[in-house]
C-alpha cells in the first residue's frame, strides 16, 4: 500500500487538475483563453527562474535563451512531423501525442543547454555570473540568427496552434509541483544553503558547483517548456522574441513576487500579465513602468511581495502548512 | 595590403570609442564594486544631448568651431549631471545592501533611460491624454491645456532614429596609396587620446585621483583616513559620464544615426573590454577597448560579418574562464 | 536490462513503426470560425510598423489606406455601409504582428486585414488570418512564402504587389542590360528575409545573364558601422553594389562607402522607398538606382490624380508604399462590393476573382497563387528625389 501511494503521489495533482482545466477550456471564450495561456506561460517562466534566482540565490539573466532553445526544438519537431500520423489513432490524438513529444524534447534540449551554460558559468559569483548568463543569452540568439536551418532572423512560421488552456495548465501544474517538491526536499535544502552562505555550505561538504549546475539545468528545462508552449500559441518563432528584454521581464516577475517564494512568482506573473493586457493601449509605457517598478522595489522592499514566504504556509497544519497554529516554529 | 591598413584605421577608430566608454565602467567598478549597467545609456543620452544642442544652435546649416565646442561642453555637462543624479538617487541609498540589489537597480535605470527615450514626445503624450479624456467626455482645465502647448514636441525622441548634424565640414584624404582617412577620424583619435591622457593625470597625479584609488582599495579605511567617500564616489560617476559623452559625440559625428537603444551594444562591448583589461584598472580599460575594436573589425572584415556582435561575448566568456582578473587586474582572494 | 529502459526502447520502436504519412485532407479542420463581423459597419484592420526604424513604411501605408477609405466613404461607403479603420502598431516585430493579427480577427472582428509591408511580419500574420477565416491582403510584401507555403497556396492571403523572384530578376536585368556591368558585389541584410530573398534571386539571374558576383557580404539591420564589409568589397573592385536592404541602413551604407572613396553606384529594391533615404543619404546616394512599384512622376492621369489627392490630404508626395496601401484597400473594397457578404469566404472568393483592376501601381489581376502579376519600374536618385528610368514587364 505504501508503494502504491508513493507511485501515485506524483500523478495526483495532474489527475485532479486535468478535468478542471478541460472544463475551463471548453467554457472559456476565445479571448479569455488567450489571456489564460499567456498567464500560464509567464507563471512557468517565473517559477522556473525562481529555482535559480530564488532558491539558489544565483542571479541569472539569460533565461530567454533557454526559452529559445526549447521553442525552436519544439517548432522543428511539430513542423517536421506535420504530415505524419500515428497508426490507429485519430488525427487529433496523433497531433496531441506529437505535441507532447515536442514539448518533452524541448525540455530535454533546453536542459542540455542549461548544462552547457551552467558548467563554465557557475564558478563565478554575483555580478560576473549575471554578465556571463547575459552573454550566453546573446550568443545563443546570434547563433540562431545565423543558422539557415533555423530560419535565421525570420524564424520558423506556420507552426500548428497546438497550445491551449489544457496544455498550458498542465505545464503550470508540473512546474509548481516540481518547485514545491524541490523546496521541501533534502536536495532543496542544499540549494537554500548555497543561497544563504555559499562558503559555509562548501565548508559543510555541499558540492556547491554541482548543485548550482543542477538547479540551472532544472530551471532551463522548464524554461524550454514555456518556450515550446508560447510559440505554438502565436504559431511563429523568431530569435528576436528571446532577447535580453524578455529575460528581464521574467526577472521583474520573480523580483516582484519575492525571490524564493513560489506563490510570489505565481501571483506576480499573473498580475503583470493581466496588467499588460489591460494596458494594451499603453504598450510603449510597459517597459518604463517595469523599470520604475524595479527601481522602486529595490529602494523600498527588495524582498518583493512575499519575500521567501509561501501562501500555503499559513494554512493550518493538517492541510500541509508549516506553521503550527499558535505554536513556535 | 591597403585593405588591411584600412581595417587597421577602422579598428583604431572603433577601439578608441570602446576605450572611452570602458573607462567609465572600470572607474565605477573600482570604487563601488558595481557594474553600472546604465553607463551605456548615459552614452546614449550624451548623443541626444549633443543632438538637441546642435539643433538649437542650428549647426546643420552653419557649422562652426565655437558651435562644435559648445555642443561638446553642453553634452558633457548634461551627462555629468545625469551620472551624478543616478548615483545620488539610485545607488547611494543601496550602498549597504547586498550587491545584487544594486545590480538590479542598475538594470532598472538602464531600461528606464532606454525605454523612456522611446516614448513619444511629451506634447504628443499630452495630446493623447487629452484625447482619452475627451473620449470619456471630460475636458482638460484651461491652465493645463495651456501647459500642453508649451511642452516640447521633440523630447523624448521616440524610437525612430535621428540624424546627427555634422559639426564641421568633412575632408577625406587618401594616404599610403589607398587608405581613406577623414579629418573626422583624426579629430576623434586626437580627442580620445587627449582625454585618456588627462584621465591618467587625474587618477595618478591629483589628490582626487589618489582619493579615488584609496576608495577602490578599501572604502571603509579610506573613510577613516578622512576621505569624503560619498563625494569621491559622486565625482567618479561624473568623470565616467563625461567620458561617455565624449565617446558619444565622437561616434555621432562620423556615424550619424542615433536612436534610444544605441547604447546597449556599445555599452555591453565596452564592459567586455573593461573586463578584458582588468576591471578596476584604468590602463586596462584603454588596452581592452583597443583590442576589442581591432578584433571586431578584423572578424567583421575577414570572416562572416554577422558574427561581429558575437565576438565580444565570446571574448568575455573566454576571459572569465581563463583569466577572470583580466590583463592588468590583480588576483584577489576571497576572505571568509 | 532494467525494465524501465526496456520499456523506453520498446516504446520508441513501436512509435517509429506506427508513424505513417497523414492522408491528405486529414489535417485538422481550421478552427471554428469566430463570430461574423458586425453587420452595420465595415471595419478594416491594418497592422504596420508605426514606430521603430522602419516607421515610414507603416505610416505611408496607413495614409494610403486612409485616403482610399475617405474616398469611398465620401461616395456613400460600400452598399450604404461606412468603412472604419483600426490600426495596430507592431513596432517592427513579427511576434507583435502575430498578436495584433489575433486581436484584430478575434476581438475586433474586422472584415479584412491589410498589412504588412515587411515580409517577415506578413509571414507572422498569414497563419492567423487563415486560422480565423479573415481575408488578408498585403500591400507590399514581396517574399513568395507569404502567399504560398510548402507548395500550397494559403487560402485567405493575397497580395497586390510583385514578388521577389521577379524583383530580383528586374534588378539583374537592369544591371546587365541597362547599366551594362559584369561585376557586382552584394551587401545583404542577414536579419531580413526580404533582403536575403532578393539577394538570392538577383544572384541567380545575374549569373545566368553572364555576370559575375565578386563578393557577397552581410550586415545586420541597425548596425552603425559598415566600413569593415565595405572595405572588403572595395578590394574586389565591383562596378555596382547591390544593397537590397531597408532605407535607414542603405543611407548610412551609401555615406560610408563614399567616405571610403568608393564611387560605384548602388542598386536596390523597394525597401529603399522613403523620403528619409534622400534626407539621410544626401549626396552619397545620388546616382544610385532602385526597383519600385511605381514612380510618382509618371504622367498618366490615374497616377497624377492619386498624387494630387494625396498631396492635398497629407501635404507630401506619396511614396511607393502609400500607393500600394491605397491599391490594397481599393482592391478590398472593390471585392467587397462584388461579394455577396463583405467578409469571410465570400469576400475571399471575390478578391481571388479580381481581374484587370486599374490601380495606381498598375493593372492588378490576382492569379492562382494569390499574387498580382505587374511590371516594376526602376528609378534613379537624382536631385534629392527619385526619377523614373524604365519599366520592366514580367
Amino acid at each position: 500500500m505504501g508503494r502504491l501511494r508513493l507511485l501515485l503521489r506524483p500523478v495526483v495533482p495532474f489527475a485532479v487538475a486535468a478535468p478542471m482545466l478541460w472544463g475551463l477550456q471548453v467554457l472559456a471564450p476565445q479571448d479569455v483563453a488567450i489571456i489564460l495561456v499567456a498567464i500560464g506561460v509567464n507563471v512557468i517562466l517565473a517559477v522556473s527562474l525562481n529555482v535559480v534566482n530564488g532558491f539558489t540565490g544565483q542571479f541569472s539573466i539569460g533565461h530567454a535563451a533557454f526559452m529559445a532553445v526549447g521553442a525552436y526544438t519544439a517548432a522543428l519537431i511539430t513542423t517536421g512531423f506535420r504530415e505524419v500520423q500515428i497508426a490507429h489513432l485519430p488525427v487529433g490524438i496523433s497531433d496531441a501525442v506529437i505535441f507532447a513529444l515536442a514539448l518533452v524534447a524541448a525540455m530535454a534540449v533546453a536542459s542540455v543547454a542549461g548544462l552547457l551554460v551552467g558548467i563554465p558559468s557557475l564558478r563565478l559569483r554575483g555580478d560576473y555570473l549575471a554578465i556571463v548568463t547575459l552573454g550566453f543569452g546573446e550568443i545563443i540568439r546570434v547563433v540562431i540568427e545565423n543558422t539557415r536551418a533555423l530560419g535565421q532572423a525570420t524564424g520558423i512560421s506556420g507552426l500548428p496552434a497546438a497550445t491551449n488552456v489544457l496544455w498550458t495548465g498542465m505545464g503550470v501544474v508540473a512546474t509548481v509541483v516540481m518547485a514545491r517538491r524541490l523546496l521541501v526536499s533534502t536536495q532543496g535544502r542544499a540549494l537554500l544553503a548555497i543561497r544563504e552562505d555559499e562558503v559555509a555550505a562548501e565548508a559543510m561538504g555541499i558540492d556547491t558547483v554541482g548543485w548550482k549546475v543542477r538547479a540551472f539545468v532544472i530551471s532551463a528545462a522548464f524554461a524550454g517548456l514555456a518556450g515550446g508552449l508560447l510559440v505554438h500559441r502565436i504559431m511563429l518563432v523568431t530569435p528576436r522574441m528571446f532577447t535580453f528584454v524578455k529575460s528581464m521581464e521574467v526577472v521583474v516577475m520573480v523580483v516582484l513576487g519575492g525571490m524564493g517564494s513560489i506563490t510570489g512568482s505565481i501571483i506576480a506573473a499573473t498580475v503583470l500579465t493581466v496588467a499588460l493586457e489591460w494596458l494594451r493601449g499603453l504598450d510603449q509605457y510597459r517597459m518604463v513602468i517595469y523599470s520604475i517598478l524595479l527601481i522602486a522595489l529595490m529602494l523600498t522592499r527588495p524582498t518583493g511581495l512575499f519575500g521567501t514566504k509561501e501562501i500555503w504556509d499559513t494554512l493550518p497544519r493538517w492541510l500541509g502548512g508549516r506553521r503550527a497554529a499558535g505554536g513556535a516554529r | 595590403m591597403t585593405e588591411f591598413l584600412q581595417h587597421v584605421v577602422n579598428g583604431l577608430s572603433l577601439g578608441t570609442i570602446y576605450a572611452l566608454i570602458a573607462l567609465g565602467y572600470t572607474m565605477v567598478y573600482g570604487v563601488l564594486k558595481l557594474i553600472n549597467f546604465a553607463h551605456g545609456d548615459v552614452y546614449m543620452v550624451g548623443a541626444f544631448a549633443g543632438y538637441y544642442i546642435a539643433t538649437a544652435l542650428d549647426v546643420e546649416r552653419s557649422p562652426s568651431l565655437p558651435k562644435a565646442v559648445a555642443v561638446f561642453v553642453g553634452a558633457m555637462a548634461v551627462c555629468g549631471a545625469l551620472g551624478w543624479a543616478i548615483e545620488r538617487f539610485a545607488y547611494r541609498p543601496l550602498r549597504n545592501r547586498p550587491r545584487l540589489t544594486s545590480l538590479i537597480t542598475a538594470i532598472g535605470v538602464s531600461f528606464l533611460l532606454e525605454f523612456g527615450f522611446q516614448l513619444p514626445s511629451l506634447r504628443a503624450q499630452g495630446e493623447a491624454f487629452r484625447g482619452v479624456l475627451e473620449g470619456w467626455g471630460l475636458r482638460l482645465p484651461a491652465p493645463v491645456a495651456g501647459v500642453l502647448a508649451v511642452l516640447p514636441d521633440n523630447f523624448p525622441p521616440g524610437p525612430t532614429p535621428r540624424f546627427f548634424p555634422e559639426p564641421f565640414e568633412r575632408v577625406d584624404w587618401t594616404v599610403l596609396g589607398g587608405v581613406h582617412v577623414s579629418n573626422y577620424d583624426v579629430v576623434s583619435l586626437a580627442v580620445a587620446v587627449v582625454f585618456m591622457v588627462a584621465l591618467q593625470l587625474i587618477v595618478y597625479r591629483t589628490k582626487f585621483g589618489t582619493a579615488m584609488r584609496a576608495v577602490s582599495y578599501d572604502s571603509r579605511v579610506a573613510g577613516l583616513m578622512g576621505i569624503p567617500v560619498s563625494r569621491i564616489i559622486s565625482g567618479t560617476f561624473v568623470l565616467g559620464s563625461v567620458l561617455a559623452a565624449v565617446a558619444a559625440l565622437l561616434v555621432a559625428g562620423s556615424r550619424p544615426r542615433i536612436d534610444p537603444i544605441m547604447g546597449l551594444m556599445p555599452g555591453l562591448k565596452a564592459f567586455v573590454a573593461a573586463v578584458f583589461g582588468g576591471i578596476g584598472s584604468v590602463p586596462g580599460a584603454m588596452v581592452g577597448g583597443l583590442v576589442l575594436g581591432f578584433s571586431e573589425e578584423m572578424v567583421a572584415g575577414y570572416t562572416v560579418s554577422s558574427f561581429r556582435d558575437g565576438i565580444a561575448f565570446a571574448m568575455l566568456i573566454l576571459v572569465l574562464l581563463l583569466r577572470p582578473e583580466g590583463l592588468f587586474g590583480r588576483v584577489s582572494a576571497e576572505k571568509v | 536490462m532494467r525494465p524501465a529502459r526496456m520499456v523506453a526502447i520498446l516504446a520508441a520502436a513501436l512509435g517509429a513503426a506506427a508513424c505513417e504519412a497523414k492522408k491528405p485532407g486529414a489535417d485538422a479542420a481550421p478552427a471554428a470560425a469566430s463570430a461574423a463581423p458586425s453587420a452595420d459597419r465595415i471595419l478594416v484592420g491594418h497592422i504596420g510598423s508605426m514606430t521603430g526604424s522602419e516607421a515610414t513604411f507603416g505610416l505611408s501605408t496607413d495614409n494610403g489606406i486612409k485616403l482610399a477609405i475617405e474616398q469611398w466613404n465620401a461616395k456613400g461607403g460600400i452598399n450604404g455601409r461606412q468603412i472604419g479603420l483600426k490600426t495596430y502598431d507592431d513596432q517592427g516585430k513579427p511576434e507583435e504582428a502575430a498578436v495584433a493579427a489575433t486581436r484584430l480577427t478575434v476581438n475586433d472582428k474586422v472584415n479584412v486585414l491589410l498589412g504588412e509591408v515587411a515580409s517577415s511580419r506578413s509571414l507572422a500574420m498569414a497563419p492567423v488570418a487563415d486560422a480565423n477565416g479573415v481575408p488578408m491582403i498585403t500591400p507590399s510584401s514581396t517574399n513568395p512564402r507569404v502567399t504560398k507555403e510548402n507548395g500550397k497556396v494559403r487560402p485567405f492571403v493575397f497580395r497586390v504587389c510583385f514578388i521577389d523572384p521577379f524583383q530580383g530578376t528586374v534588378a539583374a536585368k537592369f544591371a546587365r542590360n541597362d547599366l551594362k556591368v559584369s561585376k557586382v558585389a552584394i551587401l545583404r541584410d542577414v536579419g531580413n528575409d526580404y533582403s536575403m530573398g532578393l539577394a538570392d534571386y538577383f544572384l541567380a539571374k545575374f549569373k545566368e545573364l553572364g555576370g559575375t558576383i565578386v563578393d557577397d557580404q552581410s550586415y545586420k539591420a541597425g548596425d552603425q558601422d559598415f566600413k569593415a564589409q565595405l572595405t572588403a568589397i572595395k578590394g574586389k573592385n565591383p562596378e555596382v553594389i547591390y544593397v537590397p536592404g531597408y532605407y535607414t541602413d542603405v543611407a548610412l551604407i551609401a555615406r560610408q562607402s563614399r567616405e571610403l572613396g568608393m564611387r560605384q553606384p548602388l542598386l536596390g529594391g523597394d525597401g529603399w522607398d522613403s523620403s528619409k533615404l534622400f534626407e539621410i543619404g544626401g549626396k552619397a546616394i545620388e546616382g544610385s538606382f532602385y526597383s519600385n512599384h511605381y514612380a510618382s512622376d509618371d504622367p498618366s492621369p490615374r497616377i497624377q490624380d492619386f498624387v494630387k489627392a494625396y498631396q492635398k490630404r497629407f501635404g507630401s508626395t506619396p511614396d511607393g508604399l502609400a500607393a500600394m496601401g491605397y491599391d490594397a484597400a481599393m482592391v478590398a473594397f472593390d471585392a467587397m462590393k462584388r461579394a455577396s457578404e463583405p467578409a469571410g469566404t465570400s469576400l475571399r472568393d471575390a478578391i481571388a476573382a479580381t481581374k484587370d483592376y486599374p490601380g495606381v501601381t498598375g493593372i492588378i489581376t490576382i492569379d492562382q497563387n494569390h499574387d498580382a502579376s505587374k511590371p516594376a519600374v526602376v528609378v534613379e536618385v537624382k536631385g534629392g528625389t527619385s526619377v523614373y528610368v524604365t519599366t520592366v514587364k514580367p
